[in-house]
């Protein structure tokens, strides 16, 4: 599992490469908390589109960081094209709570 | 008839997770699944390997056994722990139901395991361990006669 933490147009942009399950989701999370309290930025995006599996912990992980983005006001996003990824976030229940777009520029927009 | 089976036993490590997954897979391709049909099969065992590391042996490492066996074109895949086991296991079940909120844990590892397989079984002693049995069978058009 890879992830690239970043500043992007006043958003911290978090790509996933890789593998998300419960065994790589504690590191993916302490990294992505860590940089968002340094970074001092509200809106989340969240790019999954480089994901070759995730479970349930995924879900977990997500749901984590929307708490996260809410206490401070933010926004959180998702950018996916992939339909394993789609399938378990639409029977998670989090499509009502977060959107989700094809690409980067077109979350940013709607942001 | 085709016929086969496959039994793999490991220590309860979260590195052992994708090995999991991976090696039921591989054993699963013979049936010649769809991509969808194979990414289904791997997450409900991530699903049920998982369970059994942070649940089972929430106080320390043990051995996993998981078995597959294929009939014609279905498969079979059994997950067993022999930690300490399930109370309720109706509650359990229950999207969005977990023991360890604090974990970040999202509580549907058995509603993901019940959506992507066509059955799901959970046997379970306090105390004991737990065996969950999952079926799924392949549309693959190529069947071998
Ligand atoms: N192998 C197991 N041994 C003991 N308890 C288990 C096991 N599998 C599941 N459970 C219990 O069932 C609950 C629901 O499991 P699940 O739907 O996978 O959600 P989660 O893993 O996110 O908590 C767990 O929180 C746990 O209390
Ligand atoms: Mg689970």
């Amino acid at each position: 599992m890879y992830i690239s933490v970043e500043k992007h147009k006043d958003n911290l942009l978090i790509q996933f490469k890789g593998e998300l399950d419960h065994h790589s989701s504690e590191i993916v999370r302490q990294k992505i908390d860590q940089q968002y309290h340094d970074h001092g930025i509200r809106n989340i995006i969240l790019d999954l589109r480089g994901l070759t599996f995730m479970d349930s912990s995924g879900i977990g992980l997500i749901m984590g960081r929307y708490k996260n983005c809410v206490e401070k006001k933010g926004k959180i996003s998702i950018v996916n094209d992939n339909p394993h990824v789609d399938k378990i976030l639409k029977m998670s229940g989090l499509l009502k709570i977060i959107n989700v777009y094809p690409t980067i520029e077109s979350a940013i927009e709607n942001i | 008839m085709e016929r086969n089976y496959m039994k793999l036993e490991f220590l309860s490590k979260s590195s052992n997770e994708s090995f999991a997954r991976v090696v039921v897979a591989a054993f699963a391709s013979q049936l010649d699944p769809t991509l969808e049909e194979l990414s289904d099969i791997k997450t409900a065992v991530s699903e049920a390997v998982t369970n059994a590391i942070i649940h089972g042996y929430e106080y320390g490492e043990g051995i996993i056994i998981v078995e597959a066996k294929i009939i014609d074109n279905e498969i079979e895949i059994l997950v067993e722990d022999k930690g300490m086991g399930i109370a309720d296991i109706k509650q359990a079940m229950e999207p969005f139901y977990t023991s360890k909120p604090n974990l970040e844990r999202s509580g549907m590892g058995f509603t993901v395991m019940e959506t992507f397989m066509d059955s799901l079984e959970i046997e379970s002693k306090k105390g004991e361990g737990t065996k969950v049995r999952m079926r799924k069978k392949f549309n693959s058009l190529s069947s071998k006669e």
